[in-house]
C-alpha cells in the first residue's frame, strides 16, 4: 500500500469545487502519494467513470442533479471492488446529524487542507459503508435501482419499472424492453417505493402508472380470479385474492384519472 | 425629524389616504356606524332600513366628495405634521357638511339628518376612524413588524453563504482579480441583508442586489445558470420593500436550478401598467422532490406580510405553475421616490448604497469580469433585453 499512490475520484456538480479540491488534493501530495483520477458532475456520471477507471476513494458532494452522493453511495458497493466514499457537504444540518450519529465520514465546505489529509491518511484503513448504515442516511427514495452484470454496474431508472417480481433468490425487474436480476428484498422495496409501485401478490409489486386495466379470468378448475394488463408489455400478473380490493381501488383512481384528462 | 417625534408623543397616526384598503376600511365603517345611528333612531325593526336608506342619501355624497378631496390633498397632508393634519381633515368634514346642506337643503322639504346633528355624527365617525387608523398603524409597525424583517433578515440560506466561500476560494489561486469581485459582491450583499430593512428603497437598488446576487451564483453554477433580463419598462425609481425580489431569485436558484445538470433559465420580467409595478420571476419546475417545497412556501408568505405591512390591499403576491415553470407574480401600486430625499439618501447614512453603484459601474467596463457573466446578464447590462 505504501508503494501504489492513493486514487481519488471527485465528484460535485459546481465546477468552482471540485476545481479547490484539486489544488487541495495537489497540496496533500507532498505528504501523500495520491492520484487524482478523474472527475464527474454527478453520482450518474461518476458511476460511468468507474467502469474505466478505479479508484480507492471517492470524494462526493451530497446534493447533485441526477444522483445525488448518498444513492451514489450505494449503487458503488455493486462494483467489483468498491471505493471507499466520503462526503463532501457545504451545509446540510440533517445530513451531517445523521453521519454524526452513524460514524460516516464527511469534510464540510470549505475544506481545511489538513482535515483533507488526515481524512486521506484514514483511508486505507476505511471500509466501504454497508447498504444498511447508507439506506439509515439517506431519507429520500433512490431514482435507480442498480444491478451488476458483467462486472459492470447497470442502473435502471425507477420510473421505467413496470414490476418487480421475488423469485426464489432474486428479483426480477422488468421494464418495457428487458429484464434485469436484482438482490434486494421486496419487503424493503415496497417500503422505499410504496408511493409508485403496489402489491398484487404476495411476490409482486406494480407501477401503479403501468397499469392499464383488470380482467377477470376463470382457472380449469372454475375458480375465477384477477388479472392485471399492463402498459408495454403483453405479459399479465395475477391479483392474490388477499390483494382483491387493489382492483377496485386503482381502477378508481384511473377513471378519475381518465375524468380529469378528459376535462 | 422634528414632525415624526412630535407624532409619536401624540400618538397620532394619519394612514395613507390613498390606498384601497385605508378607503375601502372608512367607507365600511361610515356605512356601518350611519346603520348604527339608524338603529339607534328607529328602533323598530320594519322601519330602520327605511331610516337608514334616508340617512345615506346625506351620507353618502359627504363621504364622496371629502375622500375625494383627502385624495386630493394626500401628498400635502404627508408632509404636515399629523396633528395639523388631523385638524385639517375635521375642517373639511366641517365644511363639506355645511356646504352639503346649503346645497340640499332648499330642495328637501324634510331633510333627514338636520344639519348640526349630520355634523357632530360626522365628528364623531371622523374621531374614531382617527382613533383606529392611528392604534392600528402602532399595532403594525414598531413591534410586530420589527421582529418579523428581523427574521427575514436572517434567513439567507446557510448553504449560499458557504457553496458561495468554497467558490471563491477556488479562484483565489487561479483567478484571483475574480475572487476579488465576488468578495466584494459578498460584502455589498451581505451589508444590505444586515442593515436595517424596514424603509421602502427604489426599485432600481433592489435590481442591483440582484444582480449581485445572480452574479455569485453563477460564479458557482456557471452555465448552468442563465439570466433573462426583461427590464425595458422598469420604473426604477418605484419605491419598494427592501429584500421583495432577492429571496424569490434565491428560491428560484435553490429550486429550479440546482437539481438541474443541464441549463435553466432565471427570467425576471419587471414593468409598469395601469398605475401598478409589475415583477414576474419564473424559474423551470421540476414535479418531484417535495423536500424543499416549505422553504419556498415560509419565504413566499414572509414577503407576502411584508407586501401587507407596507401596502395593505394594493399589492398583491401570486405563484402558479404554468407550462414547466414556476411563476411568481408580484403588482405593488408605484409609488415614485421623491428624487430630494433620494439626493439627501446619498449624502445621509444611507451613503452606503453609493459604492454599490460605483463599483457596478466599473465592472462592465473590465474584460474580467465579462468572463464572469453569461451572454444573458452582459446583454442585461448594456440594457438590451432578450425575447
Amino acid at each position: 500500500m505504501a508503494d501504489a499512490p492513493l486514487r481519488v475520484l471527485i465528484v460535485d456538480d459546481e465546477a468552482p469545487a471540485r476545481r479547490r479540491l484539486r489544488d487541495l488534493l495537489a497540496d496533500c501530495a507532498g505528504a501523500l502519494s495520491l492520484a487524482c483520477v478523474g472527475e464527474a458532475a454527478n453520482g450518474r456520471e461518476a458511476l460511468e467513470l468507474l467502469h474505466a477507471v478505479s479508484a480507492d476513494l471517492v470524494l462526493s458532494d451530497i446534493e447533485m442533479p441526477e444522483m445525488g452522493g448518498l444513492e451514489f453511495a450505494r449503487h458503488v458497493l455493486k462494483l467489483p471492488q468498491p471505493p471507499v466514499v466520503i462526503f463532501t457537504t457545504a451545509h446540510d444540518k440533517h445530513a451531517v446529524q445523521a453521519f454524526e450519529v452513524n460514524a460516516v465520514d464527511f469534510l464540510l465546505k470549505p475544506i481545511r487542507v489538513q482535515r483533507l489529509l488526515a481524512a486521506l491518511e484514514r483511508v486505507p484503513r476505511l471500509k466501504p459503508l454497508s447498504a444498511t448504515r447508507l439506506d439509515a442516511l439517506a431519507p429520500t427514495a433512490r431514482r435507480f435501482l442498480s444491478v451488476t452484470e458483467r462486472s459492470r454496474v447497470v442502473l435502471v431508472p425507477v420510473e421505467e419499472i413496470i414490476y418487480l417480481k421475488a423469485e426464489l433468490k432474486y428479483i426480477t425487474i422488468r421494464t418495457a424492453e428487458r429484464e434485469f436480476l436484482l438482490e434486494e428484498s421486496l419487503t424493503k422495496l415496497e417500503e422505499e417505493f410504496g408511493h409508485r409501485l403496489v402489491r398484487v401478490h404476495r411476490n409482486c409489486l406494480v407501477a401503479r402508472d403501468a397499469i392499464r386495466g383488470f380482467e377477470r379470468r376463470v382457472g380449469d378448475e372454475g375458480d375465477a380470479h384477477w388479472e392485471v394488463l399492463l402498459k408495454g408489455i403483453t405479459e399479465t400478473l395475477p391479483v392474490s385474492r388477499r390483494q382483491q380490493s387493489i382492483v377496485r381501488e386503482i381502477g378508481r383512481e384511473n377513471q378519475r384519472g381518465g375524468e380529469t384528462a378528459a376535462k | 425629524m422634528q414632525p415624526i417625534i412630535r407624532q409619536k408623543t401624540l400618538g397620532l397616526e394619519l394612514p395613507d389616504l390613498r390606498n384601497l384598503g385605508t378607503i375601502l376600511r372608512i367607507v365600511l365603517a361610515v356605512n356601518a356606524m350611519t346603520a348604527v345611528a339608524a338603529v339607534v333612531r328607529e328602533p323598530q325593526a320594519e322601519l330602520w332600513t327605511a331610516q337608514w336608506l334616508d340617512m345615506t342619501a346625506v351620507v353618502e355624497p359627504h363621504l364622496i366628495v371629502e375622500l375625494a378631496i383627502l385624495y386630493a390633498i394626500s401628498p400635502w397632508l404627508a408632509r404636515q405634521t399629523a396633528l395639523l393634519a388631523a385638524m385639517v381633515i375635521a375642517a373639511i368634514t366641517v365644511i363639506v357638511g355645511v356646504g352639503l346642506h346649503a346645497l340640499i337643503g332648499p330642495q328637501y322639504r324634510d331633510v333627514p339628518l338636520a344639519a348640526m346633528r349630520h355634523i357632530l355624527l360626522a365628528l364623531c365617525v371622523y374621531g374614531a376612524l382617527l382613533f383606529y387608523f392611528s392604534l392600528r398603524a402602532k399595532a403594525l409597525s414598531p413591534a410586530i413588524a420589527e421582529s418579523r424583517l428581523q427574521a427575514l433578515q436572517a434567513r439567507i440560506r446557510p448553504h449560499f453563504l458557504f457553496n458561495s466561500i468554497n467558490a471563491v476560494l477556488s479562484l483565489v489561486r487561479s483567478d484571483p482579480k475574480r475572487a476579488e469581485t465576488a468578495l466584494l459582491d459578498m460584502a455589498d450583499l451581505f451589508r444590505v441583508l444586515m442593515r436595517d430593512n424596514r424603509e421602502l428603497v427604489p426599485l432600481a437598488d433592489e435590481i442591483e442586489l440582484c444582480r449581485q446576487y445572480l452574479d455569485l451564483e453563477k460564479l458557482r453554477l456557471t452555465d448552468r445558470l442563465q439570466v433573462e433580463w426583461h427590464l425595458n419598462n422598469m420604473p426604477g425609481d418605484a419605491l419598494v420593500p427592501p429584500l421583495v425580489l432577492q429571496p424569490l431569485l434565491e428560491n428560484a436558484v435553490y429550486h429550479g436550478i440546482e437539481p438541474l445538470s443541464t441549463p435553466g433559465v432565471v427570467s425576471i420580467n419587471i414593468f409598469c401598467k395601469g398605475g401598478d409595478v409589475h415583477a414576474i420571476l419564473r424559474n423551470p419546475y421540476r414535479a418531484e422532490g417535495g423536500s424543499h417545497h416549505a422553504g419556498n412556501k415560509m419565504a413566499l408568505g414572509n414577503i407576502r406580510e411584508r407586501l401587507k405591512l407596507h401596502f395593505d390591499a394594493e399589492a398583491r403576491l401570486e405563484s402558479r405553475v404554468r407550462d414547466a415553470a414556476y411563476e411568481v407574480h408580484i403588482r405593488m401600486p408605484y409609488h415614485r421616490a421623491p428624487s430630494k430625499a433620494a439626493r439627501e439618501a446619498g449624502l445621509g447614512p444611507d451613503a452606503t448604497e453609493r459604492p454599490v453603484r460605483a463599483r457596478v459601474e466599473t465592472n462592465v467596463g473590465t474584460g474580467a469580469d465579462r468572463d464572469l457573466d453569461g451572454p444573458a446578464l452582459r446583454e442585461a447590462r448594456s440594457g438590451v433585453s432578450r425575447g
